[in-house]
């Protein structure tokens, strides 16, 4: 079976879980001590891992690390269908996959500064965040004025949306507002309902009302 | 808005003790002021900005310090020294309103149905049935009792569905702790608790623990559970306008107070509390 060193609190853990959950595949997740305990950069992770970093799968005695390969191997292993990673579109695919992963760089980043005291620069982190909120809320605007609704112009997600979506619906987590980005809120709403999904906490399913005392 | 004395008088919760392991002057916030601990062969101290040696004591798993030379003395909790019981802290978690706020939440089981759906309430059960809530004068702390709420998933440990009673008590403005009707064993409690460090008026780090019985999970997936909801929690508690909390007698008692909060911001007028309360006039 395969195993998934996993965080429930992880973004990057998070595409993981969602793709196999979309796939219907059994998996073990094994739990790591992300926060306060930093388990992820123990001799024992580090032999999985050695760059200390979660997610990472095993399976039949081989792992695989970075939550983008994953997702390439789970669509490439399991997914009879084809959709998830459609093989004609590799390229737009994979263009996908690197965005996410710089959104790891920045908007994950200013989060884990904001609740669990990473240090680094939060300004900067946000302000690169927010860059690449730009960039992908044009690509949707325009995509969305085609008729489309997702990353590329199919009539279903691949991995490239499962890979951007957690770090964006998680931006408000990091101090960052995602309201100047409507096209990206219509996105988030169409994912947040696809079958089977399933909210991690810091997700805001509507938009919250705001309290008054 | 200055110190007033009571929130000067507290000691307060700024870390778990590895937290500190070879610490040198590592520095820490607190009231708004700049700390350092530092770790001399495992014995902690904490220094103010003018180099000034702060009280310290370690209980419940953290490191504590106060600003006043005469603080009030610590709650007790005698379920740390009882058997048998395990102790998950949780970690820091930083929090973008005051530590008020985060007490005046977690006293409120309104929310568990839309907040910690599926885990802590269900939407089809949203109602909070009335319960009782005194003060103990000689402690000067309040309680509430007899809260009863329907849980599909009470605690790490559930298997299903209960009606959990609980008991909410409040022994410090920053602290509470919530005892709750043990799964698996009768006639116990199981406590959750929070230990906020103001930072500032208008932003806290919650350093949360969980002490029960459960002989299933292991101690990651009991603070899984528990850093889960809690960051259920904070996305909730970051959109609340405004971020201080308001006690001012110009605004009008929140409708969705209950029984509990009021009972809590009376305590905080009562001792004449300023530090961390938003003004009528900086409200909008
Ligand atoms: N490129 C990696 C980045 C993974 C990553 O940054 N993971 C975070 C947790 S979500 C982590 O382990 N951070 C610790 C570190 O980078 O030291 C991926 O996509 O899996
Ligand atoms: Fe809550």
């Amino acid at each position: 079976m395969i195993q998934l060193h996993d965080y429930p609190l992880s973004g990057n853990c998070f595409k993981v879980r969602f793709l196999l959950e979309q796939l219907d595949l059994e998996y073990q997740s094994i739990l790591v001590d992300f926060y306060p305990g930093y388990e992820h950069k123990s001799p024992r992770f580090l032999d999985i891992n050695p760059l200390g970093q979660l997610p990472a799968i095993v399976e039949g005695g081989e792992a695989v690390r970075d939550a983008q390969a994953i997702l390439v191997y789970l669509a490439t292993a399991y997914d009879k269908s084809g959709k998830w990673f459609p093989r004609d579109r590799q390229g737009e695919v994979y263009q996908w996959l690197a965005f996410a992963d710089q959104l790891t760089g920045s908007i994950s980043a200013a989060r884990l500064h904001d609740a669990m005291f990473y240090r680094l620069d939060v300004g900067k982190a946000r302000s690169d965040g927010i860059r690449l909120l730009r960039i992908i809320d044009e690509h949707l605007w325009f995509a969305e004025k085609d008729g489309h609704e997702w990353l590329l112009p199919l009539p279903h997600p691949t991995i490239g949306d499962v890979a951007c979506f957690p770090y964006i619906a998680l931006a408000e987590e990091g101090g960052i507002d995602l309201a100047p980005f409507s096209s990206v809120s219509r996105w988030m709403e169409r994912f947040m309902r696809l079958k089977g999904f399933k909210p991690m906490p810091g997700m805001m399913p509507l938009p919250m009302p705001k309290e008054t005392p | 808005m200055t110190l007033d004395t009571f929130t000067r008088s507290q000691w307060y919760a700024i870390g778990r003790l590895p937290d500190f392991d070879g610490a040198e002057a590592k520095p820490v916030r607190l009231l708004s002021q700049d700390l350092t601990v530092s770790d001399k062969a495992g014995v902690l101290s904490v220094n103010d900005a003018d180099g000034r040696s702060l009280l310290t004591q370690i209980r419940y798993g953290h490191l504590w310090t106060t600003l006043s030379d005469t603080p009030r003395p610590l709650y007790d909790m005698p379920e740390f020294d009882e058997p048998d019981r395990r102790l998950v802290t949780a970690g820091g978690v930083g929090v973008r309103c005051s530590g008020l706020r985060c007490v005046e939440n977690f006293l409120d089981m309104a929310h568990f149905p839309f907040v910690h759906t599926d885990i802590l309430g269900v939407e089809e059960h949203p109602s909070v049935e009335s319960y009782d809530v005194s003060m103990d004068a000689e402690k000067d702390e309040i309680w509430a009792t007899k809260c009863k709420f329907f849980q599909p998933m009470a605690s790490a440990a559930a298997s299903g569905g209960q009606i959990t009673e609980y008991k909410y008590r409040v022994p410090h403005p920053y602290s509470t702790i919530l005892y709750k009707t043990c799964p698996i064993r009768d006639n116990v409690w199981d406590l959750v608790g929070l230990f906020i460090q103001p930072v500032e008026e208008d932003e806290c780090i919650v350093h949360s623990f969980i002490l029960v019985f459960d002989d299933e999970n292991t101690d990651t997936g009991l603070l899984h559970f528990q850093q889960n909801i809690f960051l259920q929690d904070r996305m909730i508690l970051e959109n609340q306008v405004p971020r201080k909390l308001p006690l001012d007698p110009r605004w009008e008692l929140p409708t969705r107070a209950d029984a509990s909060s009021i009972a809590y911001r009376r305590w905080l007028k009562a001792n004449e509390l300023q530090w961390g309360v938003a003004l009528f006039n900086e409200a909008a």
